[in-house]
């Protein structure tokens, strides 16, 4: 076993362990603490596979911004330890379950047949999805799409503020 | 690591073709400074700055008609006939919204000042979703539209009413998205490019996955421009959204937006006619349902918003038979007949909304049927519009309405679709009847309340609606011109209409009427695209030199002529490649 077969298996195991935590501890404000793991986790697999780009961008929006965001909100509302969550005995769990069972073994089967005999390792050219390959493109054939998302963001900010803003006296 | 070989050639980009979308856009930001810095309580700079930015913008579409067609950044700007009109259609659009919003929000007590970047930037994502072949830019530009018009339909925020028409256009916004996103998704699996032209190429492989990868794809992506559209199946948020939503912002909306989903919807399914013998029945169907179920539920209603909002849902459906016709045969039908339908469809609607802003008063709108009895006595002049209007959407002759609807039955009839045609005509029929109950309740003369609602016209409202009068009775005489430049035998019919304009009416107006207007030619071309701000007809030499003659159309192999054409990036097609 290579050292970067018992990196990826760490990672990974924590990456599923924290997974499962999200969903399974009642308490909200621990669920997305959890869940701030697994994406700091989910980035070094990113790093590990040599995406930087990715990495980065996971580590800074997701665990940064948005999680931030989940856990402001959780806090905001006051969603402390709460029994309310616990739902009756019905059919989705069981639903749920084998939904997920399926789900799993659909990306399983994607990852280990081709790991069988005939696999072949396919990689990208080395510095392919680096912060430099993706800011040539970015900035060159991707330049007007980029700007006009610029736009959007734009949008979005100067909307959330229209409607955040409080009621006009007049 | 040698990083050098991800180094791209910086694509030649032309500028003029994207200049119109900058221009829309930058006025947005230009707005949004001065709404910062500006006198509190006044909207009166913004306003003038954002027309005189669509004004220019506007002049520069104007400028590019002449212009050979073309593309840049490999397909996600694109400059041709149908793009420059809908695009102009959308500016002005715009402007006239401008012109009445101001009075109406001061009486609704909700003068924003980011109303008008918000509407303008609207605009722009409109301009990009009927000016492109790329997927990518079509959501870009989807969600740029559809984002300022969730914001703008929840202005009036001390109001449930609109608080549920932006949250329902929001979630059902949201989740049409979804589906449009994951049609792309599908599409590019298929193709491996987020350019719509090669649907044909990887439909033409004949591989079976690929074949439902695309149908899937082309499938959703319908479902998620039929939202937009609002097209039957997909349009249970529109009359709630059109009836919450201030009226300035319903208008708007149902203008705009409806531009923008028809162009992006003519894009895809040019994109995927090979695919059309799935999609066609399906469609047929839909734009049977879409024509006739809004007009039976409008018959019912009470409130003319809501009257407007099914009016408008089956006005999409007229649409899309046009687009179908055209899409039946290409080759022997054009899109112009749809194009001019949106033009129509466009002045009439604005002016509509324009007019019921009129009983706005202290922060209330009255836009029942009985809030209008007694128009005829308060207000002659919005009353008479007001007929004009109805005439139009019901498609009495020497309205722009009747010529749209002719020739998209005449197009239906012509392309083997005569289903479509017949369900076309008796859907107008029923249309009298609630149309009809508009122009009655003007006429009515008692007045319910005893204090009536908004009392005096104001001059930017009163202009508006006489400049989209006078856009729908002058549009009929530019009916030849447009139609010769949008199917391309006269690409210069735009640039000298004097000389156009005036064979038009001989041709299209002889049996009918009269000249109903005095002074056709230099009044009723700005009153269609911009009136007052961009110079109304340039003369082919006023032209910059801005193109050259040798430009290439975009189908052609583009790779040999990338270093002189302006039109067309070196990379034939950069998506692929990631």
């Amino acid at each position: 076993m290579t050292s970067a077969q018992i990196t990826f298996l760490i990672l990974a195991g924590i990456a599923a362990i924290s997974a499962i935590g999200v969903v399974a501890l009642n308490s909200p404000v621990r669920s997305a603490l959890v869940l701030v793991v697994n994406f700091f986790v989910l980035a070094f697999l990113y790093f590990s596979l040599g995406a930087q780009l990715l990495g980065i961008t996971q580590i800074l929006v997701y665990a940064g911004a948005i999680m931030v965001l989940f856990l402001f909100v959780i806090m905001l509302l006051n969603l402390g330890n709460t029994n309310s969550a616990i739902q009756k005995k019905d059919g989705k769990p069981l639903i749920g379950i084998i939904c997920g069972i399926g789900l799993f073994g659909l990306i399983a089967s994607q990852i280990i047949l081709p790991m069988g005999p005939r696999g072949q390792t396919a990689g990208a050219a080395p510095g392919y999805g680096s912060p430099q390959a993706v800011g040539y493109t970015l900035f060159t054939n991707y330049a007007w799409a980029f700007e006009i998302t610029s736009i959007l963001l734009l949008v979005g900010i100067v909307g959330s503020i229209l409607l955040a803003k409080r009621r006009l006296k007049s | 690591m040698n990083l050098d070989q991800f180094k791209v050639a910086p694509p030649s980009v032309d500028w003029i073709t994207l200049l119109p979308v900058i221009l829309v856009a930058s006025t947005g930001l230009v707005a949004l400074l001065i709404e910062m810095f500006r006198p509190k309580q006044t909207n009166v700079a913004i306003i003038w700055t954002s027309l005189i930015g669509l004004g220019v913008a506007a002049g520069s579409l104007i400028l590019q008609m002449g212009q050979p067609s073309g593309d840049t950044f490999a397909g996600m700007a694109l400059r041709d006939p149908a793009s420059l009109v809908l695009q102009l259609v959308l500016v002005g659009v715009c402007f006239f919204t401008f012109f009445f919003s101001e009075s109406y929000l001061r009486e609704r007590r909700i003068p924003f000042g980011e109303f008008y970047p918000l509407a303008l930037w609207s605009t722009a994502g409109g301009m990009i979703m009927v000016s492109t072949e790329n997927l990518l830019m079509l959501f870009i530009g989807l969600e740029v539209l559809s984002i300022s018009l969730y914001v703008m339909a929840g202005m009036a925020r001390q109001e449930s009413k609109s608080e549920e028409s932006a949250i329902k256009y929001f979630l059902l916004g949201a989740f049409a998205s979804a589906f449009l996103l994951y049609g792309i998704a599908l599409v590019y699996g298929a193709t491996g490019s987020l350019h719509l032209d090669q649907i044909a190429r990887a439909y033409a492989l004949n591989d079976g996955l690929t074949e439902k990868l695309l149908i899937f794809g082309v499938g959703f992506m319908l479902v998620g421009l039929g939202f937009k559209a609002a097209l039957v199946p997909f349009h249970q948020w529109a009359p709630d959204v059109y009836q919450g939503a201030p009226t300035n912002v319903t208008g708007f909306m149902a203008a705009a937006a409806k531009v923008a989903a028809i162009g992006a919807l003519y894009r895809v399914l040019s994109g995927a006619v090979d695919l059309s013998g799935t999609w066609m029945p399906l469609l047929i169907i839909i734009a049977i349902l879409t024509m006739t179920i809004p007009n039976l539920i409008a018959c019912q209603q009470k409130n003319v918003k809501r009257i407007l909002g099914y009016s408008s849902i089956a006005n999409a459906g007229y649409i899309l038979v046009g687009l179908l016709a055209h899409l039946q045969s290409p080759d022997k039908i054009g899109i112009e007949t749809t194009v001019f339908f949106l033009v129509s469809y466009a002045l009439v609607t604005i002016g509509m909304f324009a007019l019921l802003t009129l009983n706005a008063r202290d922060g209330k709108e009255g836009t029942e049927l009985s809030d209008f009895y007694g128009l005829w006595n308060r207000h002659p002049l919005a009353a008479g519009l007001m007929v004009l209007f109805v005439a139009s959407l019901i498609g009495i002759p020497i309205t722009g309405g009747f010529f749209a609807k002719l020739g998209i039955f005449n197009d239906a009839v012509n392309a083997g679709l005569t289903l479509l045609a017949i369900v076309l005509a008796i859907n107008s029929a029923i249309s009298c009847y609630y149309y009809l109950g508009i122009v009655r309740a003007a006429f009515v003369a008692e007045e319910t309340r005893p204090q009536p609602l908004g009392s005096t016209m104001p001059p930017g409202l009163r202009f508006t609606g006489i400049a989209c009068a006078v856009g729908v009775l002058g549009i009929s005489f530019f009916l030849t011109p447009i139609q010769a430049y949008l199917s391309g035998k006269d690409p210069n019919a735009w640039t000298n209409p004097p000389a156009t304009a005036s064979t038009g009416p001989s041709e299209n107006l002889s049996s009918s009427t009269t000249n109903p207007s005095p002074d056709p030619d230099p009044d009723q071309d700005p009153a269609l695209t911009n009136p007052g701000e961009a110079p109304p007809d340039q003369p082919p030499a006023d032209q910059p030199p801005v193109a050259e003659p040798d430009e290439q159309s975009p189908q052609e192999s583009s790779g040999e002529a990338a270093g002189e054409s302006e039109g067309t990036g070196p990379a034939a097609n950069p998506a692929p490649s990631r």
